[in-house]
């Protein structure tokens, strides 16, 4: 898995509100990179940054008010966040697609679902023929698993049912064959059984065409049954990164084991499901430490005052809290929190 | 489709019908009457109660309205009481001046107006946003009669560049084929006179824009705001469309169904409602018309002149409700 290029590589990116109230920095200093062919997971809480993050990647932050003001988006040696907008209309769509959580209002609803896959083609492959881009996408139809392909190319998206919306806009990011699909919660607006079928669409198209997807969720199943590697993210911050059977295995990071602790467990009987106490930050309120300490219990003075790195401690395992800060690890017992 | 053409046009019937008898009573309501303002002051009793037996208006008033309706079954519009020649054939003129002044007038709203919102819209709080809304609120707030007076000062008088009144150069005038003076000039060939009559229109056109396209442009841009936010709309951009086509395309088409019934309501205010302009600019439409009639208390004149304004103003309506269907395919007719 290692010896794969990276495709996107994330360094450092800050996208920044500005509102009325102040600056809001919804995405802080986040880092990751996907490799060719692989799905990478971005789990957290509403409003923890993860949608802003891949908005972020396809140069579509709404602005006024956001604006990304630091750190940099490298896909194939271009730092996205330094190109012109007419650069990065090539690249939108065309390397990278995305598709979005609301399926019955991400498509027009005044035009054929035709018009908008072929516009989708249109636009990048300006030397085809109107035959050639027709095709094509009858073709993406029949590959995300549409029946009557030539028939539904006639229809208005609201003769479609929700989970057949959601194939199309999948078809439509995938017609100019991107390296790099982001899915920005794509099932959250389903049924439980679309929900699978439509996980299990992006993972075989994954290894059908070895396109990189980008799964953002706040499912800890869809990124169990779908991703290879995970990213947590809390409050704008990557707070623990690694492989999906170690994150579920081992989870690290206070925040990641509340998530999972969160999950219904079959097996169990339990009167309540357990729920991380507390709320999360209000966006835009000043923080001094570790923004998760005031909802962990596993907080000591460290984490009010300082704010802590990403420590690795593993191979491809990394944590953003101090219980793994080398330097603490006599102070505190570790196997605390592992019991 | 066709089914329901047909039974909005059967629904028209009661409303105009109502609206007749409101006419009709109204004007009967004001005090004055046609024989005495036919006849003259120095008339004697004799002489104006002849008249009005020759009039018909001497029989009681339901009587007049019955000769009326049974009269508009038949087609016949009644007989203006002043002319002694028939509605019918002597209010197209009319007609025609009035309704190429309001076309002419709400092309310029539209195109104006609609531009003005969307780019509002799309650079949402820039200084063009603000500068086009202060002056789309001052169009909305002016007295028209006042712009008008006040371009015809400027253009006409200080400026010398435009007529003040009227539709054509008086010494020089259209030969008539359809009474719409831009197309007869045009079919004739006569483009020395098209310019002359396009000028004329430009200052009742412009003073008779003004408001409804103050109006448009406000409620394009709120409409453009809202689509704007949509889903869609993100969808379209990250195909790598461009913002233009973005804009122009996936927006407006949503952005236009509530802009285009505005539009249908104020073409049909300015079908109706410009006798001040039409007055202002000694424009000889059907505004001036009926307002004559009413000087003279030419009954049949009025009651039809606004009976065919009612009957457009409605038909107007009626097609903006089939082009919401053309436009959206999720609203169906049956």
């Amino acid at each position: 898995m290692g010896d794969r290029k990276k495709i996107l590589d994330v360094k450092g990116l800050k996208t920044t509100f500005f509102t009325d109230d102040g600056q809001i920095p919804a995405v802080d200093n986040v880092d990751f990179h996907i490799r060719e062919g692989e799905v990478l997971g971005i789990v957290g809480e509403s409003g923890c940054g993860k949608s802003v993050t891949s908005l972020s990647i396809m140069g579509l932050v709404p602005s006024p008010p956001g604006k990304i003001t630091g750190g940099e988006i490298l896909f194939q040696d271009k730092d996205l966040t330094r190109l012109p907008e007419k650069k990065m209309r090539e690249i939108r769509g065309n390397d990278i697609a995305m598709i979005f959580q609301e399926p019955m209002t991400s498509l027009n609803p005044l035009f054929t679902i035709g018009d908008q896959l072929r516009e989708a083609i249109k636009i990048h492959k300006r030397d085809w023929s109107k035959k050639q881009i027709n095709d094509r996408a009858v073709e993406m139809m029949r590959l995300v698993g549409l029946p009557r392909a030539e028939d539904l190319m006639k229809e208005y998206p609201h003769q479609l049912s929700g989970g057949m919306r959601q194939r199309v806009m999948i078809a439509m990011a995938l017609l100019c064959d991107p390296k790099v699909l982001i899915a920005d919660e794509p099932t959250t607006a389903l049924d439980v059984t679309i929900q699978a079928q439509i996980l299990t669409l992006i993972k075989n198209l994954n290894e059908k065409l070895n396109t990189a997807v980008l799964l953002i969720t706040h499912d800890l199943g869809v990124v169990a049954e779908t991703c290879e590697r995970v990213i947590v993210m809390y409050a704008g911050k990557v707070v623990e990164e690694g492989p999906v059977e170690t994150i579920f295995k081992d989870p690290q990071h206070p925040y990641t084991r509340g998530l999972l602790q969160s999950v219904p467990d079959m097996r169990f009987k339990k009167d309540r499901l357990y729920s991380i106490p507390g709320n999360v930050p209000k966006p835009g309120t000043i923080h001094t430490g570790c923004k998760f300490a005031p909802r962990c219990e596993f907080a000591f003075d460290r984490c009010i005052n300082e704010n802590p790195d990403l420590y690795q401690t593993a191979d491809n395992h990394k944590t953003r809290c101090f219980l793994f800060d080398p330097k603490e690890a006599t102070a505190h017992d570790r196997t605390a929190i592992k019991s | 489709m066709l089914n329901y053409i047909g039974r909005r046009i059967f629904q028209l019937i009661p409303v105009l019908l109502g609206m007749t008898f409101i006419v009709f009573l109204i004007i009967r309501a004001i005090p004055g009457d046609p024989a005495q303002v036919i006849l003259g002051q120095q008339a004697s009793e004799e002489a104006i109660k002849a008249l009005r037996t020759t009039l018909g208006l001497d029989n009681p008033w339901y009587i007049q309205y019955f000769e009326y309706l049974k009269g508009l079954l038949t087609g016949d519009l009644g007989e203006s009481l002043r002319t002694r020649t028939p509605v019918a054939d002597e209010v197209w003129p009319y007609l025609a001046a009035t309704i190429e002044l309001s076309v002419f007038a709400i092309v310029i709203a539209v195109i104006i107006g609609i531009n003005a919102g969307i780019i509002s819209a799309w650079f949402q709080n820039s200084w063009f946003d603000y500068l086009a809304m202060i002056i789309a609120l001052i169009g909305v707030s002016m007295p028209i009669f006042w712009l008008g007076l006040m371009n015809q000062w400027i253009f006409s008088i200080e400026l010398g560049v435009l007529p003040t009144t009227g539709r054509e150069n008086v010494r020089d005038p259209v030969d008539v084929i359809t009474h719409f003076y831009l197309i007869d000039t045009l079919i004739q060939g006569n483009f020395a006179q098209f310019s002359i009559v396009f000028k004329h229109l430009i200052l009742p056109g412009t003073a008779l824009a003004t408001i409804p396209m103050a109006i448009i442009a406000r409620m394009t841009r709120s409409s453009m705001l809202e689509v704007m936010r949509s889903d869609y709309v993100r969808t379209a951009r990250s195909k790598g469309l461009k913002m233009f086509w973005v804009v122009y395309k996936h927006a407006l088409k949503n952005a236009i169904i509530p802009v285009l019934t505005i539009i249908g309501l104020q073409m049909g205010l300015l079908l109706g409602g410009a006798i001040l302009t039409e007055t202002i600019f000694g424009w000889p439409g059907i505004g001036r018309y009926i307002y004559e009639a009413i000087g003279f208390r030419d009954y049949p004149v009025i009651q039809s002149g606004i009976l065919i304004v009612a009957f457009i103003f409605v038909m107007i309506n009626l097609l903006v409700d089939m082009l919401y269907g053309l436009i959206d395919p999720r609203i169906k007719y049956d």
